[in-house]
């Protein structure tokens, strides 16, 4: 997969997503969740970027916003040529068939009222206009395809199990044969028995229909084997992307090792082995983070300018993209 | 002396649908000092098992149908109501998954830290703030004092988790039972808690039962490990040997399932086909078997019982309920 040639077909720049805070007895806006702060990187064609990080650092917000499941406060998200932050209502429209979504939730996300037929069909009657019949023949082969029986098909979600009813979602992500799918923590309400059966699907819907994912996940160990590279998040911004094997074998933002380095293996010997990096404190709030750069209140390696220059997101190595002073001293990057 | 044994329990639900036999036969000790991680899928009975020892399960619909749990030699299954509440809290303490659902909102955290030690314990108002501000300072909470005045919306998930902790060893327990304690939680802060723990025990040598569905805390935490499956303990054994000799073929299929974070990349998942079992009825048959890559006429036809693999005594050694034998060498470097 990787010697085709690399064409980005998501182009995401200077993404920034502010949800506003109104206070007081007039409800002024008194300021703003900088849930994603100026947010920039491609996904190329046919690969899996694995975006990993805390709960609360924007990782969803990201997934949504490159969905135009938010209106972006600013920047721009080109997905095979269109920017969608800035699309019209019935462009939009048009376009959305090209990128979908899996939601982590899949009790949430299908309506307990439709028939499994309905809620995959459902993308079609919007977007195909196909006639009855063959609407229902594609929604037979996409139930061939993430593993459903046809026999299910007039049933309701409640009648599955969670691992099922996330291929439902799955299906009905598919329907409109899109190019890029955000899979938001597909897997994260599933049972660890069940986990890899989803993701040995989603890899060989991958392999079958050529389809470039963005997988959000808060399990490392899981990106690590569905990711191609992977872009790790803390408060709101990128604090490094990198080739998978790289990152998992050599992180160089302290944030990266930090959080690879707390993640516990099942493994007594290799447990008993390491050294853990424990991070003091929680994560500052994304309506205050800290002047500088957002990892200073927490950062084993801090240096006194980490906490007046915010870092840039530099190439550190070929392919490896890293936003901190002590992998990128500031003189070879241009300041804020 | 274990400080805690259970032997055969039975817990049963009584819904619409009929009987479902969470947990099944159920037997296993806490030796003082030890840290017992169990392990299992969702629907798989441990936390049933463990709600059920100190009457935790509204009754109806469930119902502890046979066996018994001994605390200190002492049966607490046929203790009475005020019996068990002298019990909860003060001899047994518990955390559970969600900090934000266990704390009352309403009251701070000092007025909850504080209820054990005045119930259980009666000392004065005086007193048990100080042991508040103690346990407190204990579970690495900064500026003790003036945060017991905060209510739980104040603090952050691990720091909440903190004060649960607090709370659960306020009186001393004998046994800590936790109770998917770090699963609400980020990794940085569930390696936060993970390493508080193994502190704790150092000071305080309490008796642990670790309830989680992630191998790798148990790894880095447990002494011995029980995997529980449909209800039943299917293998028990000290955690090295558990990673390293498993013997029933669902703890070797959960730990191959799993992607590792180092070594080498699999290039596919193992998978464990279908769907954990619905536990209708008294179980008459191995619960894994329609899951099982071994599984032949025997696992049908008979529900098989623990056996010793290494010859130590059922409940010391590593046992398994399996009618299939593992093949001795080859997983040694699994």
């Amino acid at each position: 997969m990787l010697d085709t040639a690399k064409r980005p077909l998501v182009q995401v720049r200077n993404l920034k997503m502010y949800f506003p805070i109104f206070s007081g007895l007039l409800r002024r806006h008194s300021g703003d969740v900088k849930a994603v702060d100026n947010v920039s990187f491609d996904i190329f064609e046919g690969e899996t970027l694995g975006l990993v990080g805390e709960s609360g650092c924007g990782k969803s917000t990201v997934g949504r916003a490159l969905l135009r499941l938010y209106t972006p406060t600013a920047g721009n998200v080109v997905i095979d040529g269109d920017d969608v932050a800035t699309l019209s209502a019935e462009a939009l429209r048009q376009k959305r068939p090209t990128m979908q979504m899996v939601f982590q939730d899949p009790q949430a996300s299908l309506n307990p009222r439709m028939t499994v037929a309905a809620i995959i069909g459902e993308p079609l009657d919007e977007h195909s206009g196909l006639p009855t019949a063959e609407k229902l023949e594609r929604v037979y082969t996409l139930m061939d395809q993430v593993g459903l029986n046809r026999r299910f098909a007039n049933r309701y979600p409640h009648e599955f199990s969670g691992g099922q009813r996330q291929r439902i979602g799955i299906a009905r992500a598919l329907a409109l044969n899109p190019k890029f799918i955000v899979c938001d923590e597909p897997i994260a309400a599933l049972d660890v028995s069940i986990q890899a059966q989803v993701v040995n699907l989603l890899e060989d819907l991958q392999d079958r229909l050529g389809l470039t994912y963005l997988f959000i996940s808060h399990d490392l160990s899981m990106v690590r084997h569905i990711a191609d590279r992977v872009a790790v998040m803390y408060l709101g911004q990128i604090a490094e992307i990198s080739p998978r094997d790289d990152l998992y074998a050599d992180p160089l933002h302290p944030y990266a090792e930090a959080l690879l380095s707390a993640v516990p293996e099942p493994d007594p010997n290799r447990e008993g082995r390491r050294t853990r990096i424990i991070l003091k404190g929680d994560v500052p709030s994304p309506a205050n983070p800290p002047k500088g750069c957002n990892f200073c209140t927490r950062c084993p390696k801090v240096m006194p300018i980490c906490h007046d220059l915010e870092p840039v997101l530099t190439e550190a190595r070929p392919g490896r993209f890293v936003a901190c002073h002590l992998v990128t001293p500031p003189q070879t990057t241009r300041a804020g | 002396m274990p400080v805690l044994e259970v032997r055969g329990l039975k817990t049963v639900f009584q819904t619409r649908g009929g009987e479902v036999h969470a947990v099944n036969d159920v037997s296993f000790h806490l030796r003082p000092g030890e840290l017992l991680g169990v392990v299992g899928e969702s629907g798989s009975g441990k936390s049933v098992t463990m709600m059920s020892l100190i009457g935790l399960l509204p009754s109806p619909p469930a119902q502890v149908r046979a066996g018994e749990v001994l605390l200190g030699g002492v049966d607490i299954l046929k203790a009475s109501p005020e019996e068990l509440r002298k019990v909860r809290g003060a001899r047994i303490g518990f955390v559970f998954q969600d900090p934000m659902t266990s704390l009352n909102p309403v009251f701070t955290v000092g007025a909850q830290i504080m209820e054990p030690l005045r119930v259980h314990m009666g000392l004065t108002k005086a007193q048990a703030e100080a042991r508040a501000v103690e346990l407190l300072e204990l579970v690495g909470i900064p500026d003790a004092r003036k945060r017991l005045k905060t209510y739980p919306h104040q603090f952050s998930g691990g720091m909440r988790q903190r004060v649960m902790i607090a709370i659960a060893l306020a009186c001393d327990p004998e046994v800590l039972i936790a109770d998917e304690p770090t699963t609400a939680l980020d990794v940085t802060i569930q390696a936060q808690i993970l390493e508080l723990v193994k502190e704790l025990r150092q000071k305080l040598g309490m008796a642990i039962v670790w309830i989680t569905h992630d191998l790798g805390v148990i790894a880095g935490i447990a002494d011995r490990v029980m995997v529980m499956y449909g209800g039943q303990i299917v293998e028990q054994a000290p955690v090295w040997e558990l990673f390293h000799k498993p013997q029933h073929p669902y703890t070797r299929a959960l730990l191959r399932t799993i992607p590792k974070l180092g070594g080498q990349r699999e290039a596919r998942l193992q998978v464990i086909e279908g769907q954990p079992p619905i536990l209708a009825g008294a179980p008459t048959a191995c619960p894994f078997r329609a899951r099982c890559a071994h599984a032949f006429a025997r696992c049908e036809a008979e529900n098989p019982l623990r056996r010793p693999v290494d010859g130590a005594a059922l409940g010391h050694g590593h046992d398994v309920a399996c009618h299939w034998t593992a093949p001795a060498q080859e997983s040694a470097d699994a």
